[in-house]
């Protein structure tokens, strides 16, 4: 595997690279070189599995860890490939092209964490949260309990004993 | 002969719903099986399926969301729900990711434990799914057989863990407890029941000649279809393709215990059908070695620190393991906190029921959706988590 990093060194900037287990290593790449990585990974090094990509917010330093997991079947390795991108102007480019479960990744992705994929098929279209309003929920800095507060519980009911509330429903003028 | 798929207008299909030649046609989120609730939008012409979209969302309770807000063992209870026919590989991989971070070591005992329990619910989730493909295709007699037999496997989980459904066994640095005492005879018994079960299923089922006439040819997978989908498990096994991880990326103790990939060649629903009748076959004989390998005595628990002031040294790591659909995995990010700072999930359905039930659905007649979804084994809390 350090070799295998030491090869792709010499093309790519990369760095903080890692081993665990001796066939799972991880690395920091650019931004703009993502996709010629992962295609040189896929189409020269037979890391044809593409696993899962996902994102790992990083709210103090205000940098999204987009994440993309690629298997190798031959010698059963696994490459963690990390980029980290603006947490404020999120934008990624799109890997559709390479596998076609990109696309399924990618729209979750501009839907939990509003990472803007250009290109990426069907990614405006709302996957899980339909009708959706507010903001990316699954960013850090989203409140689950404030937004249920302002939006759902308790509305228009300012007591919680069922018999208080009832008795100023039915009879408000007492 | 005008063709029956719509033309392209700025790369979306329009319809003339006017010309009266097109239906659209929701099937779930009510669902027709064992597939959990999804829905398929369907663009139907005659009784061919031309446009599969999927829907999901129905399942969502935003797992890795609340996992965020909770301590490690917390999130625990959990992880399990992420599927409900088959908890323990949720359990197994959460418990896993944390000692690979943690650097813990488990008694062996646990190991084997461990193995046993996972077999055992591939084993109940091979059943449950058995009977919904026999119910898709219309022979609800198999699903009633496999479905009740399963409660027998879940009485045996009842009387190991305490539970049917969530066991919550494989906790963080081993298991919650041996096996009780008896517990090994009865175990035999079901599974010599399971073996009989399974030969019928093979005489109503797989030599049916309607169910053959349903399934062979539906929705193939071809192997070069592989990688570009991302497809695993038993689906890829159907094509031929022999990958599993309990083989190919050993874990807990299977390097011990003697099994084969089982594989067919013809990549379709009743190539896919037979691979998995064969593993039923096969876990059941693991579960055998199993039970007459495993240590009878020692520790199944290593001792922890107090679990809920436990930090977990930062890093990240991806944990795997074969689950009766195909790879499961699990990756996590811990930042040296007592909160994981993001744990995702990798359920095998969220390459098979999305990206790739859309392609092989087009050409389909409308009668067969349910069963080539069946086929393909998908359960929608994976995608959702």
């Amino acid at each position: 595997m350090e070799q295998l990093y030491n090869n792709l060194s010499l093309q790519f900037e990369l760095n903080d690279f890692m081993l665990r287990h001796g066939t799972q290593a991880s690395f920091i790449a650019k931004r703009e070189q993502l996709v010629s990585l992962l295609t040189n990974l896929r189409d020269i090094h037979g890391y044809t599995h593409l696993v899962m990509v996902t994102c790992v917010d990083w709210l103090e330093d205000k940098l999204f860890q987009l994440t993309y997991i690629v298997h190798n079947h031959h010698d059963q390795s696994d490459i963690i490939v990390k980029v980290l991108i603006d947490r404020d102007m999120p934008e990624m480019d799109s890997i559709h092209h390479l596998w076609e479960q990109g696309r399924v990744f990618q729209r979750e992705l501009h839907e939990m964490f509003g990472i803007s994929f250009p290109g990426s098929p069907g990614q405006d279209e709302p996957m899980i949260l339909e009708g959706w309003q507010g903001p990316p929920p699954m960013r850090r800095d989203f409140d689950t309990k404030e937004y249920c507060e302002a939006n759902y519980s308790n509305r228009e009911r300012d007591s919680r004993e069922p018999e208080e509330h009832m008795q100023r429903k039915l009879y408000p003028e007492d | 002969m005008e063709s029956l798929y719509p033309p392209i207008v700025n790369g979306k299909a329009v319809y003339d719903l006017e010309s009266q030649k097109y239906l659209k046609m929701w099937q779930g989120p009510q669902h027709p099986g064992v597939t959990g609730n999804m829905s398929l939008e369907l663009d139907i012409c005659g009784d061919e399926v031309i446009k599969c979209d999927t829907h999901v969302g129905y399942l969502h309770r935003g797992f890795e969301k609340l996992m965020e807000r909770r301590r490690y063992i917390n999130c625990f209870p959990i992880v399990c729900r992420i599927c409900v026919p088959e908890p323990d590989t949720n359990e197994y991989l959460f418990a896993t990711a944390m000692e690979d971070l943690m650097g813990m070591e488990i008694p062996e005992r646990a190991l084997w434990l461990r193995t046993l329990n996972l077999e055992l619910s591939r084993l109940a989730s091979f059943l449950m799914w058995i009977g919904g493909q026999s119910g898709a295709f219309g022979m609800g007699t198999v699903a009633q057989w496999t479905i009740a037999y399963r409660d027998y496997v879940l009485d045996l989980f009842e009387e190991w863990t305490g539970a049917r459904i969530y066991h919550m066994y494989m906790t963080p640095g081993g298991v919650r407890g041996a096996l009780p005492e008896g517990w090994v005879n009865r175990a035999h018994k079901v599974l010599d029941g399971a073996s009989k079960l399974l030969d019928e299923i093979r005489h109503v089922m797989l030599n049916n000649a309607i169910f053959k006439q349903r399934a062979v040819g539906l929705g193939t997978i071809t192997p070069d279809m592989m990688d570009r989908y991302g497809i695993v498990g038993p689906n890829a096994r159907g094509s031929g393709v022999a990958r599993d991880i309990r083989m190919d990326m050993p874990y807990l103790v299977y390097p011990l215990l003697d099994f084969n990939i089982e594989t067919e060649s013809a990549g379709d629903a009743y190539a896919r059908t037979v691979v998995r009748w064969k593993e039923i076959h096969q876990s059941i004989s693991l579960i055998r070695q199993i039970l007459a390998k495993m240590p009878q005595s020692g520790a199944v628990h290593t001792t922890l620190p107090n679990v809920l002031h436990l930090k977990v040294p930062a890093g990240q790591t991806y944990v795997r393991a074969e689950s009766t659909r195909g790879e499961y995995g699990y990756f996590m990010v811990s930042d040296g906190s007592e909160f994981p700072r993001k744990v995702t999930v990798r359920g095998p359905s969220y390459t098979h029921a999305m990206a790739l039930l859309e392609d092989l659905a087009v050409g389909v007649n409308i009668a067969d959706i349910a069963g080539l979804m069946v086929s393909l084994h998908t359960y929608p809390p994976e995608i959702e988590r």
